[in-house]
């Protein structure tokens, strides 16, 4: 059905006629307002700053609107280490922002922990406590990476349905908005993980150690 | 043709019309939270926002009042300053009352002044 829908909008659009859904319109205007919270952490947040500038501009992608506050942010860039000191911190920042909200997880040590993975004060990886949309390995990514980052994530709320069982989580009701920010315990974070967020890949080298 | 239409008619109709322009955005935006978007409030979310970190006491905290002094001190200087400098100006072509009020505001200034004198909040620390 989908397919001759999208048939017949290419045959329709090929006499002069254009159509559309309200979904699409709807996510076309959602993807190109994008608009990132003013947060850096580490040496990545330089490059994200570079991307915002003249040079490589992320303006076109219509997100140059660093908000300074969370309730006005849709995207939360984790530009760096995640140390275990701030990990709390950049739930509870998640946690404060309105939905839909989206996580871009910046360079090698947001999404695993990077060459201080090993540290004891280091989280290793923020996709433990909230659920990252794009991942982006690099030490530092280069702003062209963090781009390339940004157009995927485009592309992934284009393709979320307001509708049906595959609706994304702000649409769902009964899923919540907030995660359980970690506490510091006797050794490190507590817990460790969430579980309902943190899936680990099978077979995975790098083991679970806190 | 009846009556001619009342000048104040386009006027009026203008007048609708922007503040149909400015109310409509929002009207449809209060729509769509209302009926659209999925409330999701929460404990966290709706905590007060402190970069992260979580907000400690009540922000109605009292300012302490002894910072009059500095009130008084910048409205004897500055204040004086800016109403001296027309004044100076304008003093040739004074009228007798408009030069005996201005002598009367640099009396309650200058009053302020001694005051400040002799409270010994103009020597330094």
């Amino acid at each position: 059905m989908a397919d001759e829908l999208k048939d017949l909008k290419i045959e329709l659009s090929k006499n002069g006629i254009f159509t559309t859904t309200l979904e699409e319109l709807y996510n076309w205007g959602r993807k190109n307002s994008v608009w990132p919270l003013t947060f850096g952490l580490a040496c990545c947040a330089i490059e994200m700053i570079a991307t915002t500038m003249a040079r490589y501009d992320l303006a076109r992608f219509g997100a140059e609107v660093f908000r300074p506050s969370p309730r006005q942010a849709d995207l939360i860039i984790v530009s760096g280490t995640v140390t275990k000191k701030m990990a709390p911190q950049v739930v509870r920042l998640y946690n404060q922002m309105p939905e839909p909200k989206y996580v871009i997880a910046m360079g090698a040590c947001a999404i695993s922990g990077g060459p201080f993975r090993d540290g004891y004060n280091v989280l290793k990886g923020i996709d433990r406590y909230i659920p990252v949309d794009v991942h982006i390995p690099g030490c530092p990514p280069r702003p062209e990476a963090l781009i390339h980052a940004f157009m995927t994530l485009q592309k992934k709320i284009d393709e979320q349905a307001l509708a049906g069982s595959t609706r994304p989580r702000h649409l769902q009701k009964d899923l919540p908005s907030e995660f359980p920010v970690p506490a510091f315990g006797e050794h490190g974070l507590e817990p460790p993980q969430n579980n309902d967020v943190f899936h680990e890949a099978a077979g995975n080298p790098l083991k679970v150690i806190q | 043709m009846g009556h001619a239409v009342h000048p104040w008619l386009t006027i009026v109709g203008l007048l609708v019309g922007a503040v149909a322009f400015g109310f409509t955005p929002l009207a449809l935006a209060w729509l769509w939270a209302r009926v659209f978007s999925p409330n999701k409030p929460g404990a966290e979310k709706n905590a007060t926002y402190e970069c992260g970190l979580e907000s400690k006491g009540d922000s109605w905290t009292g300012f302490g009042a002894s910072y009059y002094i500095y009130a008084i001190v910048f409205l004897v200087f500055d204040v004086e300053a800016v109403f001296l400098l027309p004044f100076a100006v304008a003093f040739t072509g004074l009228s007798l009352g408009a030069c005996l009020a201005m002598l009367v505001f640099l009396l309650l200034l200058v009053e302020g002044l001694v005051w400040a004198y002799g409270k010994n909040v103009l020597t330094w620390a």
